[in-house]
């Protein structure tokens, strides 16, 4: 049995064989893991690498398909939060599990033992904060804070059940570069107490700072187990990755032509009290070209799409101009009669609706572009459901969309063959420009090849293309030009071909030129500079 | 005078105090139960049957309690288990309530009615002018200002309470702590049908002590809407109860006197009053998505 | 034991067609029981409630003049629900309608006119969908709850028709009993057979379920309406307003009870007073559900409910059961209803205790 690895050192926690299957996808395969008491351990992985699901099931969350889970050499099964909590597993989520409404003292007090009073968790968490540098307000609201003070409410919450290990996952997605570096000496104080932290990251620089082994994931799969500080962040990135990354051959596009979209001097206010501010935005894709905006999670993209497209339109109607016609002020049904294609992220509730049919979602997105085709009976708007069936008919022969039954549901698609579909349907008005929010998400690869290079044809055929992603695969597969999105700011666009792996790191973590964001910056790029 | 009117307006506003908080404590658990307004009427006639039957009134408000709460779960078992439209659903609940109480109240439509009499503190109620106003008063508005104390600390200052407030807050994170999150919202829904029955009880043995048929009059309508006014806060929910108590029965006074506006608009005056008061509860967006409880009226089916 | 539900991949579209039905069964196996323990015969009764009146001429003619305002009210209650707005006023929209129609038969009674009676409709008709457009305008500026304000409103239209039959427009001649003075034969909605009182609401309530029918499955409105009531992000990806659909959707129900009320006022009574309404309104909620939202399923729905009328009438006289049964049999269809679809989304699961490992851990608070 797996009782020690392989120094001999008796792990706190080993995981061998542990697998989670939704449906027939299987989000982890077979993971083997060994966390040893008083070490700060990586696990590394890109989005959708099997990193969420994997810590869900060491905190009881998801239950294994397969696999086993040892804890000080025990075999045990820990089928819910709490039995994770007694065995003595902390856990700060990415999406933090707090509550707005409650203040800090009742956010804690919610996780603890009922019969201790508020008063004394609330004495007790501020005191904890104060000793491991994360200063707290218990009597403030959730919803008054900021995400780097709703963090330390999940860490002071997890650190006042003496864990052994914490888990924490993607902590400095979040952060500011300070609170980031506070947060380390935090973890440093954890280690020095003999406690084990497991650090989920996809930011190497930070990995090789601070934690003393890594395991690094991808597609679900282990790929790699190492001493972070023994690599260099390219070979970090490689195994993150995959090696193929360099091998990718891509077409030559040709000479690009006229810009056909233009954002200059754009800042949108955030809408509600948990998106992004878009801060003076200016980017221009010209036909032939396919510009990449790479960037983590939660830093505007969503906000950036919805701009673009209209669903929300901006004030200043010269901030946006597609073919030469500024467009800010309009609506997306006249964006679209002026050429443009839009693609969403979500695909269910937004680009689709997943309880219609295919060729009514065909409609939902070109019912006023293709309203001679699509429509009839004038005024009344008679939909013409042979037209439209057959157009969709066509789209799914065209994008190679497999479905059961004639017309069915969105929903009863797979996730790349809804996707092939979605896009498929804005490609067969060959729409002068396209712009596209993270094309392959959770879609498997031969879909996404599918539509990565019908994305590339697009472009080649005169069309100007925004793709954005946050798979750095498909940036280099895609890319004549990529420019990265963080806090809301996006970077100046780069050749594709000038753009190194780590580069792209770099932009992402927040170090910009130091042209543009000066202040900010030196901070990071000395730090990064340290690490090397 | 005074005395009169103020104890007429307390009594008006017990029903729909006793009625909301009820509701709160379901609303701050994230079920949005439509049916009070069927479940005040079942506690009514329960409790008129009751305490006709058996001579005793106090026996009355148990069973209002009971029928309202007995009435509540079947609500429960569909939104909770079965996880139906919370709004279709509480609208059957008021359908099926004013029905059946139709049906069982039949035979004793026109029957004296068997009131609930005050208990009158002693010492107390001599006190001049609030004596008499607070201390000579009947079970049932004891009780509704127990609950509101009661409810106060509960939600406040009692860990289950505070598990409520988080489940009504966000059910997935609730969930994902280990709360019991349908357990706790049976309990709530449980608490709200046995709040809206005694106030049922209190209209058939209090107010007008007698069993008339939809004898609620859309007060269980109010209360939903009082809920909203206090901002789920239960202080508020007193104060908006008098105000509404005091909205009813000024303009009864004001039918008495003649006023010259006929009686039709000034009996219309608190259904108005509760558009009115929506409308400047809601308008402002940012504070009603504060104050909400955000999980109110979204379905939850676990997964595991 | 425990039940837990499983969602299915898709839609069951056996359960889609059998909900309403199992709903009907058990609704009948219940009301049965009901009647056992009242100690009448439950079949005979059952029989003289849901069969007897579908054998007599009289009564179905009594049962096309229930329906036809059931019909209208749902089929535009259908609209607003699938598009998620939440109206349950339609009885005050009834009410408001019927008093704008009997405007001209009540103060112009000297106009003789093959006008009068359109004139009349669609007054009706413009009453009833202003009178939605009250909540309408609330949710959409002031962003408050339409369920509330509809039904303060209701409340307040039944009032104000109240204050109206007993002040303004009581009939001079009529005794002093509350009621205006009887409409003009122009103003009233012609019968339809010979055989019988049923008149032209009924044809009004096919037609308009009908058209609305038409509308959901052949027009982009239809489809507007569905997006938005399904996904409202979707809704806006295909540059659908949801404002605008607030609008639509409450003006036209509220356009379709009002028409319901003014047909009533008009061919089955003949002037105003106090009550003109068992309550369509609220049942025509239970005739939207049961017929599962279509406005096809609605026709067959509303001559369901409308028998539930009349068997309580019948079973009042025959067997001497109050009629407020129908109100119970109402009540409990739509609870059934509202279970059985549950059938369509998810899969019904008992779990006992003790037969899996974690159940035990999964009860923790």
């Amino acid at each position: 049995m797996v009782s020690s690895q392989d120094q001999g050192e008796p792990s706190l926690l080993s995981v061998r064989g542990l697998t989670k299957l939704f449906g027939t996808f299987s989000a982890c395969d077979g993971i083997d893991l060994d966390i040893a008491p008083g070490e700060i351990h990586a696990l590394l992985g890109e989005n959708g690498a099997g990193k969420s699901t994997l810590v869900k099931m060491l905190f009881g969350v998801l239950q294994p398909s397969a696999g086993q889970i040892f804890w000080q050499g025990k075999p045990v099964s820990i089928s819910s939060p709490g039995q994770a909590r007694n065995l003595g597993i902390g856990m700060v989520f990415q999406h933090f599990s707090l509550f707005e409404a409650l203040t800090v003292g009742e956010n804690i007090a919610l996780s603890l033992d009922p019969k201790i009073s508020l008063s004394k968790i609330s004495q007790e968490a501020a005191a904890l904060s104060h000793a491991y540098g994360l200063p707290l307000d218990p009597n403030m609201h959730v919803a008054d804070l900021s995400v780097g003070e709703r963090q330390r409410i999940e860490i002071v919450r997890a650190l006042l059940q003496n864990p052994k290990l914490i888990i924490l996952d993607e902590p400095t997605s979040v952060l500011t570069p300070q609170e980031a570096e506070r947060l380390f000496e935090t973890l440093f104080k954890l280690k020095a107490e003999g406690r084990s932290v497991l650090y989920i990251s996809h930011r190497l620089d930070e990995v090789r700072q601070i934690c003393d082994r890594a395991t690094v994931l991808r597609h679900g799969k282990v790929t790699g187990a190492c001493d972070p500080k023994q690599e260099t962040p390219a070979s970090l990135a490689r195994m993150m990755v995959g090696s193929d990354v360099a091998a990718v051959h891509r077409e030559e596009l040709g000479a690009p032509g006229e810009a056909l979209l233009e954002v200059s001097g754009m800042s949108v206010a955030a809408r509600t009290p948990f998106s992004v501010s878009l801060k003076d935005v200016a980017l221009a894709v010209r036909a032939g070209e396919v510009l990449a905006i790479a960037g983590v999670a939660g830093n505007g993209q969503g906000e950036l799409f919805d701009a673009l497209s209209g669903e929300y339109p901006v004030s200043d109607k010269d901030a946006i101009k597609i073919r030469g016609r500024s467009v800010g002020r309009m609506r997306i049904n006249d964006r679209r009669l002026l050429g443009a294609g839009f693609v969403p992220e979500e695909r269910h509730g937004h680009a689709a609706v997943a309880q219609m049919s295919l060729s009514d979602n065909l409609l939902l997105a070109r019912a006023h572009s293709d309203r001679k085709a699509f429509l009839s009976g004038g005024f009344a708007s008679v939909i013409r459901h042979g037209a439209v069936r057959s157009a969709a008919a066509r789209i799914c022969q065209a994008m190679d969309v497999r479905k059961s039954g004639e017309d069915p549901a969105a929903g009863s698609l797979s996730g790349g063959n809804l996707q092939k579909f979605i896009v498929g349907r804005e490609l067969d008005r060959q729409p002068s420009v396209l712009v596209v929010n993270q094309p392959t998400w959770g879609v498997d690869a031969g879909a996404a090849s599918r539509i990565r290079q019908a994305l590339i044809d697009l472009a080649k055929a005169g069309s100007a293309v925004v793709v954005i992603s946050q798979d750095l695969d498909e940036i280099f597969e895609v890319a004549t030009s990529i420019a990265v999105i963080s806090e809301g700011k996006l970077s100046q666009a780069y050749p594709a071909g000038e753009l190194s792996l780590e580069r792209i790191g770099l932009l992402m973590g927040g170090i910009h030129d130091s042209t543009q964001h000066a202040s900010h910056d030196a901070a990071m790029a000395g730090e990064a500079a340290d690490a090397h | 005078m005074f005395e009169a009117i103020l104890l007429t307006v307390m009594t008006a506003a017990t029903p729909l105090v006793i009625a909301a908080m009820g509701e709160l404590v379901a609303e701050r658990s994230g079920v949005l139960n439509l049916g009070v307004e069927g479940m005040m009427i079942m506690g009514a006639v329960c409790a008129f049957a009751t305490a006709h039957m058996t001579g005793s009134p106090y026996l009355g408000v148990l069973a209002g309690i009971g029928g309202g709460a007995l009435f509540s779960l079947l609500f429960g078992f569909l939104t909770l288990t079965l996880v139906t439209n919370q709004v279709a659903t509480g609208l059957a609940l008021t359908i099926l309530g004013l029905g059946v109480s139709g049906q069982l109240g039949e035979s004793f439509v026109g029957l004296a009615g068997t009131k609930l009499q005050p208990i009158v503190f002693p010492v107390l109620s001599d006190i001049p002018f609030i004596g008499r106003v607070l201390f000579a008063q009947d079970l049932i508005f004891y009780l509704s200002i127990a609950l509101i104390i009661g409810v106060n600390w509960f939600l406040f200052k009692s860990r289950t309470g505070l598990k409520m407030r988080a489940i009504g807050d966000n059910h997935g994170s609730a969930h994902a702590l280990g709360i019991n999150v349908v357990r706790t919202r049976y309990l709530a829904v449980l608490f709200g049908g046995a709040c809206a029955g005694l106030a049922g009880a209190q209209l058939s043995l209090v107010y007008t002590p007698q069993w008339v048929e939809n004898m609620s009059a859309g007060r269980g309508w109010i209360a939903l809407a009082l809920v909203v006014f206090a901002s789920w806060r239960p202080w508020r929910i007193l104060a908006g109860g008098y105000l509404f108590g005091a909205v009813t029965i000024g303009q009864l006074h004001a039918q008495a006197f003649g006023v010259g506006i006929p009686s039709q608009f000034l009996s219309a005056l608190p259904y108005a009053a509760t558009i009115v008061v929506l409308v400047i509860i809601s308008h402002n967006r940012r504070t009603t998505l504060i104050n909400t409880p955000a999980s109110l009226g979204k379905p939850f089916v676990p997964d595991r | 034991m425990r039940i837990e539900l499983e969602r299915r991949p898709r839609a069951s579209t056996a359960f889609a067609a059998i909900s309403p039905l199992l709903a009907l069964v058990l609704t009948l196996f219940f009301g049965g029981l009901m009647f056992w323990l009242m100690g009448k015969d439950p079949v005979a009764t059952l029989y003289t409630f849901f069969v007897e009146p579908l054998f007599d001429v009289w009564s179905l003619h009594e049962l096309v003049i229930k329906a036809a305002p059931l019909i209208l009210i749902a089929v535009g209650l259908s609209i607003c629900y699938r598009s998620n707005n939440w109206n349950i006023g339609a009885e005050g929209q009834f009410t408001i309608g019927a008093i704008t129609g009997s405007i001209l038969p009540v103060l112009m009674p000297q106009w003789h006119s093959v006008l009068l009676l359109p004139a009349m409709l669609i007054m009706g008709m413009l009453g009833g969908a202003l009178y939605a457009g009250i909540p309408a305008l609330l949710k959409t500026r002031f962003n408050t709850n339409e369920i509330l304000t509809s039904l303060m409103l209701v409340y307040i239209a039944q009032l104000f028709l109240d204050w109206l039959v007993r002040g303004p427009w009581r009939d001079p001649q009529g005794y002093n009993f509350p009621k205006t003075i009887s409409f003009a034969p122009e103003a009233i909605l012609p019968e339809l057979l010979d055989s019988g009182r049923a008149h032209w609401a009924a044809v009004f309530a096919i037609v308009a379920a009908v058209a609305l029918w038409f509308m959901m499955r052949f027009m982009l409105k239809g489809f507007e309406v569905s997006v938005l009531g399904q996904a409202e992000r979707a809704g806006r990806f295909a540059g659908f307003s949801s404002k605008k659909m607030v609008w639509f959707a409450l003006m036209l129900s509220g356009a379709l009870a009002g028409l319901a009320g003014i047909s009533e006022v008009s061919g089955s009574i003949g002037h105003l007073q106090p009550s003109i309404s068992p309550g369509y309104g609220f049942t025509a909620i239970i005739v939207a559900f049961l017929g599962r939202l279509n406005p096809l399923g609605i026709i067959a729905s509303g001559l369901v409910l409308a028998l539930t009328y009349l068997g309580g009438e019948a079973a009042q006289l025959s067997i001497g059961i109050s009629d407020k049964i129908s109100r119970v049999f109402q009540g409990l269809l739509l609870f059934f209803v509202l279970s059985c679809d549950t059938l369509i989304l998810y899969r019904i699961r008992l779990v006992f205790s003790g037969n899996k490992t974690e159940a035990g851990a999964q009860k923790n608070v």
